[in-house]
């Protein structure tokens, strides 16, 4: 605490220019990120973004060079899958659908929702969302986009919507029986598309692009998105997480608001707010290390849950 | 209402066999398309937003690609939920769709010509089609061997449909079983299937009543052959009707 307790201001720092808060000082659309690619590199300030875009494409391409090569390492898609003609992996949020509609799928379906679901219990729920989904790339392509093109304002719904809207999902499937939101799920949608082909799907896809640019900032995944909902329900106790460990060097840019897909999840733990540790505990955070990135002074970092360590 | 638009398929897509019904199909596939890759004709392909079919789940276009009736049925055993069932393991006994012989105005063997495709290409040759014999009204001197399907061992595998020589359409289509099919009159017993069950007539032997005038001939048996039935008496007719005036054609009446 003793950090914060001289906020308000005697060690007045040095603002970044191209940060947010020095940008807005000076008028100028922002460039989040700038101090951290001087001090850092260029390649240490996106060191976990590009190691997120190795691990969608990568699992992505695992999905492709069947089709594409006939190197069958993983059949099938997101939903369900089997790797090596041994490991199969389901998706537990279609098998809690499966459930609510009324049905009870084989023994590998079973297997697989356990070994996905496991891996999400442990490591972190919303790992699904920043590391393997594939809508993740397009969503933060328009917020990229909505960043540099200076756009501001728009209104997205309120981020507890997701929640509601998972619990219609399960709603819709026992009271048709099927799987109703299958036919529009656009995280599911997305990633069958591109293994199996669009069709229209494009246009919802295109959709969610447009949304989130021009009318809700992180409209889909931050609020809307049921699957996001789920997975974040998952994380609630898993180890993975980020941690403001040096948040007495941070100079308040308020870079790291900026890039972060669910920018409520920081303050607590770099401003203390109703907590003393620097874990950003929140199940929404979906771990993706962007924070960690554009900070010039690394005030961040991904640790484990139980490291509650400052310096 | 989307839903129910959604889940009424579409005539022309068939699901893999072993599908669930429709209802419990849709509540079951998790649209991993583990069943299309593990079919090795490609004949299955997940519905792309657009189709008309529930988007991601399997199905085939019997005229593109027809299903070939693997005996290890893979697309069956590849699937991980259940929507297609494993109880399935004889592909003869799946029931994908029902073919039906729909066009009889431009199908060749209605036409009087010896095309037989479909019925050669049945897997299950004169089990699932039969070319039934019947008399050709339009020569009056030839035979039409029809093309007939027999739901109890149509798969509908849909060979027929993609093999069928016809520019475009086929003459004979696969459709959904609910499509192709009527339901059994319940209430109607047929006799001859009763008698066959039974070994013997339900009913007993028939009581013969004598035919006046047919005394003498097998039961049934009505034709009458010159000499036989009632003769005509050899009286002299009551009423003689009365000749025309001036005879010939014309009556010579006037108005």
């Amino acid at each position: 605490m003793s950090a914060q307790s001289t906020a308000g201001g005697v060690p007045e720092r040095k603002v970044p220019p191209n940060s947010i808060r020095g940008a807005a000082m000076r008028g100028v659309v922002a460039r989040p990120g700038h101090e951290a690619v001087e001090v850092k590199g260029w390649l240490r300030a996106h060191k976990w973004l590009l190691l997120r875009r190795a691990s969608q494409l990568g699992i992505l391409a695992l999905f492709l060079v069947g089709p594409w090569l006939g190197w069958w390492i993983v059949k099938g898609n997101l939903a369900s899958s089997l790797t090596l003609g041994v490991l199969p992996l389901t998706d537990p949020f279609l098998i809690a659908q499966q459930f609510a509609a009324g049905q009870w799928p084989y023994q590998e379906a079973l297997l697989g929702g356990g070994i996905v679901l496991a891996f999400y219990l442990l490591f972190g729920g919303r790992l699904f969302c920043s590391w393997v989904c594939p809508v993740n790339i397009v969503t933060d392509a328009a917020a990229w986009l909505r960043r540099r093109l200076g756009l501001k304002g728009g209104k997205a719904p309120a981020a507890n919507t997701r929640y509601w809207l998972l619990g219609f999902v399960l709603v819709i499937a026992a009271a048709t029986g099927s799987l109703a939101w299958e036919w529009v799920n656009p995280v599911s949608m997305f990633h069958r598309g591109l293994i199996f082909g669009f069709g229209l799907a494009w246009g919802i896809v295109g959709g969610i692009f447009f949304y989130d640019l021009l009318i809700a900032p992180r409209g889909w995944c931050g609020h809307l998105c049921p699957q996001g909902a789920f997975y974040a329900l998952l994380g609630r106790a898993s180890v993975v997480k980020v941690s403001a460990d040096k948040r007495s060097a941070c100079n308040d840019c308020m870079d790291c608001f900026a890039v972060c897909p669910e920018p409520q999840v920081i303050r607590p733990a770099l401003k203390g707010v109703g907590q003393d540790h620097p874990l950003i505990l929140d199940a929404d955070c979906t771990t993706c290390g962007r924070c960690v990135d554009v900070c010039g002074k690394d005030v961040f970092r991904i640790t484990t849950r139980f490291n509650r360590s400052e310096s | 209402m989307y839903a129910k638009q959604a889940s009424a398929l579409p005539a022309a897509a068939i699901r893999p066999p072993g599908a669930l019904p429709e209802d419990d199909f849709l509540a079951a596939c998790v649209r991993c398309g583990l069943c299309v890759r593990d079919c090795p004709y490609d004949t299955l392909k997940l519905a792309e937003l657009g189709d008309n079919v529930a988007t991601g789940t399997p199905y085939f276009e019997a005229r593109r690609i027809p299903c070939e009736m693997c005996e290890d049925i893979p697309c069956v055993v590849a699937c991980p939920t259940g929507a297609l069932d494993r109880a399935l393991t004889d592909i003869g006994k799946a029931k994908m769709g029902l073919a039906v012989l729909i066009d009889q105005e431009n199908c060749l063997n209605f036409l009087g010509l010896r095309c037989d495709v479909c019925y050669r290409v049945c897997p299950v040759i004169d089990k699932a089609i039969t070319l039934e014999r019947m008399h050709n009204p339009r020569s009056d001197r030839h035979a039409m061997l029809l093309p007939t399907v027999h739901s109890e061992y149509c798969t509908g595998c849909g060979k027929c449909e993609q093999a069928c020589v016809l520019p475009g359409e086929s003459a004979i289509k696969v459709l959904p079983i609910k499509l192709a099919q009527g339901s059994k009159a319940e209430h109607y017993l047929r006799g001859w299937e009763e008698k066959e069950a039974a070994g013997q007539s339900l009913i007993g032997d028939q009581v013969e009543l004598p035919v006046r005038g047919l005394e003498d001939k097998a039961y049934g048996d009505t034709r009458v052959r010159p000499g036989e039935g009632p003769q005509a008496p050899a009286q002299a007719p009551d009423y003689v009707p009365a000749q025309p005036a001036g005879g010939g054609l014309d009556s010579g009446w006037k108005p």
